[in-house]
């Protein structure tokens, strides 16, 4: 699975798609295959203040909880209520599954986040392991 | 004896590790063992579970221990370290029982096999085997039997689910129909003669459980003959994450979990494993006074209302918020498509239809006891 080269990433797995001013957040491919079927996600409401690298909600799989870490600090505007109800859809394709649209609050923030290949690069490394 | 020595733990390895890695399995420590958890190749967990509810699925259960017992007193050092009644067993019978600590808790609950005359076969948790065995040698002194620990002698392979049958009886000769469920006989099986085969699962389904030599060649051989064997009947690998979510939504017992050391019988709810007639084993004592003093908890099944998944150590809460009990296990239940748990609470709050709040990340969330166990296979025989 390729990771979008429009996309930034976090070492916690998850990923942001920013245009300047928004950012639509989810997790990536390798996160969705290390946690197995994913059978919860909880995410916060709109309106809700983020904090990147701070914990923003929790996703489930059958065997275990994981919590959720922001790649940017901003402002919730729109939740994508479809994984209340479908959270395999993260597993059926984690970059189009998107959980959070937020309005950032510093876009230089992204800087300093993993381009596609150096993420790759991570993943591949932590699966060594 | 070095700092470092106490406290590197050693991970044992099953005879059919290699295997697992090349099937690409996820690989868990549990209990000291590495082991498979889920294999992305059979489609992960709820697949896992899936197949063996509706088809068949195979499990290497080589890390459970094996204790056998045998010599003219056997049966006496069986009856007195177990709570089970074990001079109902013919032969080629087996029981779900548990030996317990003078005090009536858990040292480990066990499937009892009675092999031969004399001669019976203790089958006991990964994380418990060393101490079982102790326990068991150590309890029997007085008995004239022998005590052996024969846990790596064998690679263990469960076959599960309503076609389990059909897949194992393509490798053996014996007659399968002929084997009740908690049954054994012993027959050929993938060209091994004299392999145990037993009815016996920890899945709720119907399925056999078979004792191969336990050398890496042969585990191997058998394993990949089974799979190959089950290609018709749609078997996959399954992993602990579905033997756990398939032991939970049947309410089959995890050591630590719903049973341990500082549980005992009653409030585990395993009354009918339990013959206070026998004239007396480990833990009767205890039970009795026990029995005398009334519960004080009770293992009750929990469906959640509101959404959330209670998870196992989660504390539950009544309406007031108030601490009541705890969760002992709970899951996504893939066939039951619910999210189910076990727990300990007062039995004022065991009535069926009542509601508890489970705390999920510090929020008090709705679930209601329900009857257990969450599923029960259709019978067939």
């Amino acid at each position: 699975m390729a990771y979008p080269s429009d996309f930034k990433y976090t070492k916690e797995h998850e990923w942001i798609k920013a245009d300047g001013k928004t950012g639509t957040v989810g997790i990536t491919n390798y996160a969705q295959e290390s946690l197995g079927d994913i059978v919860f996600v909880e995410l916060p409401k709109v309106g809700t203040e983020i904090t990147a690298g701070k914990a923003f909600g929790s996703v489930e799989s059958v065997k275990a909880v994981s919590d959720l870490y922001a790649p940017a600090s901003g402002t919730v505007t729109e939740v994508n209520t479809e994984l209340a109800t479908a959270p395999e859809r993260i597993n059926k394709d984690a970059h189009a599954a998107w959980m959070l649209k937020i309005r950032l609050k510093n876009p230089a923030e992204l800087n300093g986040l993993l381009s596609a290949p150096d993420y790759e690069k991570f993943v591949a490394e932590e699966a060594g392991h | 004896m070095s700092a470092v020595e106490a406290t590197t733990p050693i991970v044992h390895k099953t005879a059919l590790n290699p295997v697992h890695r090349q099937m690409g399995a996820k690989m868990v420590e549990f209990n000291g063992w590495d082991m498979p958890v889920e294999y992305p190749s059979s489609g992960g967990i709820i697949a896992e579970h899936n197949a063996v509810r509706n088809g068949v699925g195979i499990f290497d259960v080589s890390h459970m221990g094996d204790i056998r017992l045998h010599g003219p007193e056997a049966l006496f050092a069986v009856q007195h370290i177990t709570m089970n009644d074990a001079s109902k067993l013919s032969i080629g019978q087996a029981q779900y029982s548990a030996m317990l600590y003078p005090q009536g808790t858990f040292v480990d609950d066990v499937i009892v096999h009675r092999l031969a005359e004399t001669d019976y076969l203790l089958v006991i948790n990964a994380g418990t085997r060393e101490k079982d065995f102790h326990w068991v040698r150590d309890n029997t002194h007085e008995f004239d039997c022998y005590v052996e620990n024969l846990s790596d002698d064998f690679t263990q392979i469960a076959i599960q689910g309503p076609k389990g049958v059909n897949l194992l009886q393509k490798l053996t000769d014996t007659d399968l129909s002929a084997i009740k469920f908690y049954w054994l006989t012993r027959g050929t099986v993938c060209g091994l003669p004299n392999t145990l085969i037993a009815r016996t699962g920890y899945t709720g389904e119907d399925g056999f459980e078979i004792y191969v030599p336990g050398d890496e060649p042969t585990s191997a051989m058998a394993w990949t003959r089974v799979l190959e064997a089950g290609k018709e009947f749609g078997v996959v690998a399954c992993g602990l994450g579905a033997r756990n979510t398939l032991r939970l939504e049947s309410k089959l017992a995890l050591y630590e979990h719903e049973i341990s050391d500082r549980i005992n019988v009653w409030e585990a709810g395993l009354d009918r494993f339990c013959k206070m007639e026998k004239l007396n084993f480990m833990g009767r004592g205890a039970l009795e006074e026990a029995k005398a003093e009334g519960l004080k908890r009770t293992l009750v099944g929990l469906e959640m209302v509101e959404r959330g998944i209670a998870r196992d150590r989660y504390r539950v809460l009544d309406d007031s918020g108030r601490e009541i009990g705890y969760v002992t296990s709970g899951s996504y239940a893939p066939f039951l498509k619910k999210n189910i748990a076990l727990a300990y609470v007062p039995p004022e709050f065991s009535k069926v239809g009542g509601t508890v709040k489970v705390e999920i990340r510090g929020q008090g969330v709705k679930a209601q006891v329900v009857p257990t166990p969450f599923y029960k296979r259709p019978k067939k025989f």
